[in-house]
């Protein structure tokens, strides 16, 4: 059972580590626009940083 | 003149040299402020997305442009310089249907602040929820003395700090209804979740055998995702209405003593001059000053047929310049324009079916207090019974756990978003939370005639039947007006493949009367029957002279809206009352009336009468839908029951309505009314299986042998069955 005592930590920290992801992503903006997000990797114009 | 001008220096960025570039770049940060927004209804695929995105970024000038297809936007960066007219331009070359929208209108910032907020916590509840189920699992399965408490303590460390930033819209909501001394579904909310946990911790410190640490979370998961999803649904339902009345930006063509200016109507004062042109909508109260031109007031009054004015006539905002261009001078600010006033006659209307209580509130009202006195109930009972403090406060709050409206919570919402997205796909935007709710309950169904049953635009009745000399030459004239019975009989020469390719010398236009030329040496003359010389007609025409020749009589019909025919014939199915309220005369009414077997006609109705119409239906007892798209129908639609309006409506009819149809066909409202029955029916059903659950689940708990296993399950299994039974709105 002494094992838990690493195997608990870990899983929050891994949890956490999704929890922090999803903050991420919700503060840039990912959620913003699904539908055009999904039709976007279809055009063949690269688009990874914002036009200047 | 002049004066004015000047402080607006920064908000009017054409009348200003184009800042140089490092200034700029030195404003970079408020770079919203001269973007510019534009709705793009038709866009729907990736093709869409770079052909828009490409052809705005080819122009000079537009530093960037970005689609968003969710909400069939984009927004470009550009240089002041750019004007929103240059890129609807752009796009329509392109082939796509731009409109450009007042920033200001929009709330969808503040929305989407809300909702990004309502995630967060959502995130976080989730990530808790599942920590703690995890390591409940162990306790379920019988972990017992130190591993129990261990497991405890942890679910303690992660739950409470997740329960205080979780849970905090409903701590807000239900402090502020007690506040003001009533209940809602948050007070028994708030106690459980504070009750559970404090409860909880209390018997993890004596390492006692139940904690709800897992319970708390569930309820807080599952209710905000039936907060998100609540969210949601009005938010993209608020931003697609603000969207349509967003579409017409109002902006007018200012005289100025250095040249004419584009400028927002806010800006308009009581003595400006003023230019509309043929085509454009009177934006603010105003006398003309010069031109002559035909005045469009079907949205007014609901006249079909466009009326004559000239200078010293007075013209209300919202009618529409039709055949010449006009000088006007501003009698009214657009804040106390005619049009203003109806949107203020309209929201005080509002006010009072703002009273309407949903299903959701109703059920709260009685649930509320329900569960509070049940939970007391079990306390004294046990108390008396057994005289254990610990035991019975346990017993009580398991109680108020298991009861608690988890399924409630997600019942209308879950149902609603499913319903608000099939009318959407169906081109139905749905404007208020309640309006399906309100939309199934009806028995009476009053429509408006011109623009709402017939599509108000006159249509040149069998043109097969005209000589194609006479259609050439009258369409040929026709080409030289605006109106609306000139354009039908261009429409009509197009559609039956002839060219007005007649040579016109001295096309001229009489505005009230009719277009005249010279061909070959002799003239010709379109318009009404006293100035062309030949006999009035009865119904809506229009006459043709040729030189000597015997007038041509072109007669007219206002053409019924595809859909309407088979939407009354269902409705009367159904065992609904159909009634017609319309402006125009008594003879066009009972024309269209006969056409579609409606036996009710009220003509020649002012829009008070109508109004009154309406409320006296209400008062009789009658749950009346009204349809409508002018402005005299605004306070009609406004005192309905439930309101529908088409896009093409007037902004005002549009704002008032509960419900706007996109497509030109009405046979969506029969999709609507059947979607309303059937969201109902499923609304009704998940209150029932909620209510099953806590017939099973009630009983164990208040006999006392609810674990936080049984709670779980009856809580995750309650809430996945309602947002399963949503699924199958129609």
């Amino acid at each position: 059972m002494e094992v838990l005592v690493f195997l608990i930590p870990a899983s929050i920290f891994l949890g956490l580590l999704g929890l922090a992801g999803f903050f991420w992503m919700l503060r840039n903006k990912q959620f913003d626009d699904p539908d055009g997000d999904a039709h976007r990797i279809l055009s063949s114009d690269y688009d990874d940083k914002p036009k200047e | 003149m002049a004066a004015p001008i000047a402080p607006r220096v920064a908000v009017c960025p054409t009348s200003i040299v184009p800042l140089p570039e490092q200034n700029i770049a030195a404003t970079k940060p408020s770079l919203k402020a001269d973007s510019v927004l534009l709705s793009l209804p038709t866009i729907h695929c990736a093709g869409c997305i770079s052909t828009v995105e490409r052809g705005l970024a080819a122009i000079p000038g537009v530093r960037a442009a970005r689609v968003n297809l969710s909400l069939k936007r984009v927004s470009v960066d550009a240089k002041p310089s750019i004007t929103a007219a240059q890129l609807v331009e752009t796009l329509a070359a392109l082939g796509y249907e731009a409109h450009e929208l007042d920033p200001s209108l929009l709330s969808t910032a503040k929305d989407d602040l809300i909702g990004r907020n309502l995630l967060m916590r959502l995130a976080v509840a989730a990530f808790a929820m599942m920590n703690v189920l995890l390591l409940s699992i162990a306790v379920w399965a019988g972990a017992d003395g130190v591993t129990r408490d261990f497991m405890h303590w942890i679910s303690a460390l992660i739950a409470l700090p997740a329960i205080a930033f979780s849970a905090q819209p409903f701590f807000r909501n239900g402090w502020q209804a007690l506040r003001k001394r009533h209940l809602n579904m948050d007070v028994p909310i708030s106690l459980a979740l504070i009750l559970a946990a404090g409860m909880s911790l209390f018997e993890t410190m004596n390492s006692g055998e139940n904690a709800y640490f897992d319970a708390a979370l569930s309820l807080t998961f599952f209710l905000l995702a039936g907060r998100y999803l609540d969210h949601r649904t009005r938010a993209s339902a608020r931003s697609a209405a603000q969207e349509l009345a967003a579409l017409e930006v109002p902006r007018a063509l200012l005289q100025t003593s250095d040249g004419e200016k584009n400028v927002p109507i806010q800006e308009l004062r009581i003595g400006d001059t003023i230019i509309i042109k043929p085509g454009a909508r009177i934006p603010v109260d105003a006398e003309i000053i010069t031109g002559e031109t035909e005045i469009d007031r079907a949205f007014l009054t609901g006249e079909s047929l466009p009326v004559y004015a000239g200078p010293t006539t007075s013209l209300h905002a919202g009618e529409i310049n039709l055949t010449g261009p006009i000088t006007l001078r501003v009698t009214a600010i657009a804040r106390h324009s005619t049009l203003q006033k109806i949107t203020d006659l309209v929201a005080l209307a509002e006010t009072s079916r703002d009273k309407y209580t949903s299903l959701a509130d109703r059920a709260a009202a009685i649930y509320a207090p329900g569960v509070h006195l049940l939970a007391l109930a079990a306390f004294i009972g046990w108390f008396t019974l057994s005289g254990d403090l610990r035991l019975s406060l346990n017993i009580a709050i398991a109680v108020l756990i298991i009861t608690c409206p988890c399924a409630l919570g997600l019942a209308v919402p879950a149902v609603n978003t499913a319903a608000s997205g099939r009318l959407f796909r169906k081109g139905v935007l749905l404007k208020s939370g309640t309006a399906l709710e309100r939309l199934a309950e009806i028995d009476t169904v009053v429509f408006d005639k011109t623009g709402t049953l017939t599509l108000g635009i006159p249509t040149l009745i069998a043109p097969q039947n005209y000589p194609p000399d006479a259609l050439k030459i009258a369409a040929a004239l026709a080409k030289g007006s605006a109106h609306p019975l000139a354009q039908s009989i261009l429409r009509a020469a197009k559609s039956a493949d002839i060219e007005p390719s007649v040579e016109l010398i001295d096309l001229k236009e009489t505005p009230g009367f009719g277009v005249e030329a010279t061909l070959d040496g002799t003239h010709v003359r379109l318009g009404r029957a006293a100035w062309v010389g030949a006999n009035e007609a009865e119904t809506t025409a229009s006459f043709l002279k040729i030189g000597d020749q015997p007038a041509v009589k072109f007669t007219f019909i206002d053409e019924l809206r595809p859909g309407v025919a088979d939407l009354i014939k269902s409705l009367k199915a159904l065992g609904i009352e159909v009634h017609m309220l319309t402006g125009d005369s008594p003879r066009a009414a009972a024309d269209v009336a006969a056409r579609l077997g409606i036996t009710n006609i009220a003509a020649s109705q002012t829009p008070q009468n109508k109004a009154d119409l309406l409320r006296a239906l209400g008062e009789a007892g009658k749950k009346v839908l009204m349809l409508g798209d002018g402005l005299n129908d605004t306070g009609a639609l406004a005192s309905a029951h439930v309101s529908i309006a088409p896009a093409c409506a007037i902004d005002a009819a549009r704002v008032a309505s509960d419900i706007v149809i996109l497509k030109q066909d009405f046979g969506a409202v029969s999709d609507c009314l059947k979607t309303a029955r059937s969201s109902r029916a499923r609304i009704k059903e998940n209150f029932a299986m909620a209510a099953a659950y806590n017939a099973v689940a009630v009983p164990i708990a208040l006999l006392g042998f609810a674990t936080p296993l049984i709670a779980a399950l009856a809580m995750s299994a309650s809430s996945i069955t309602v947002t399963i039974n949503a699924w199958r709105v129609r």
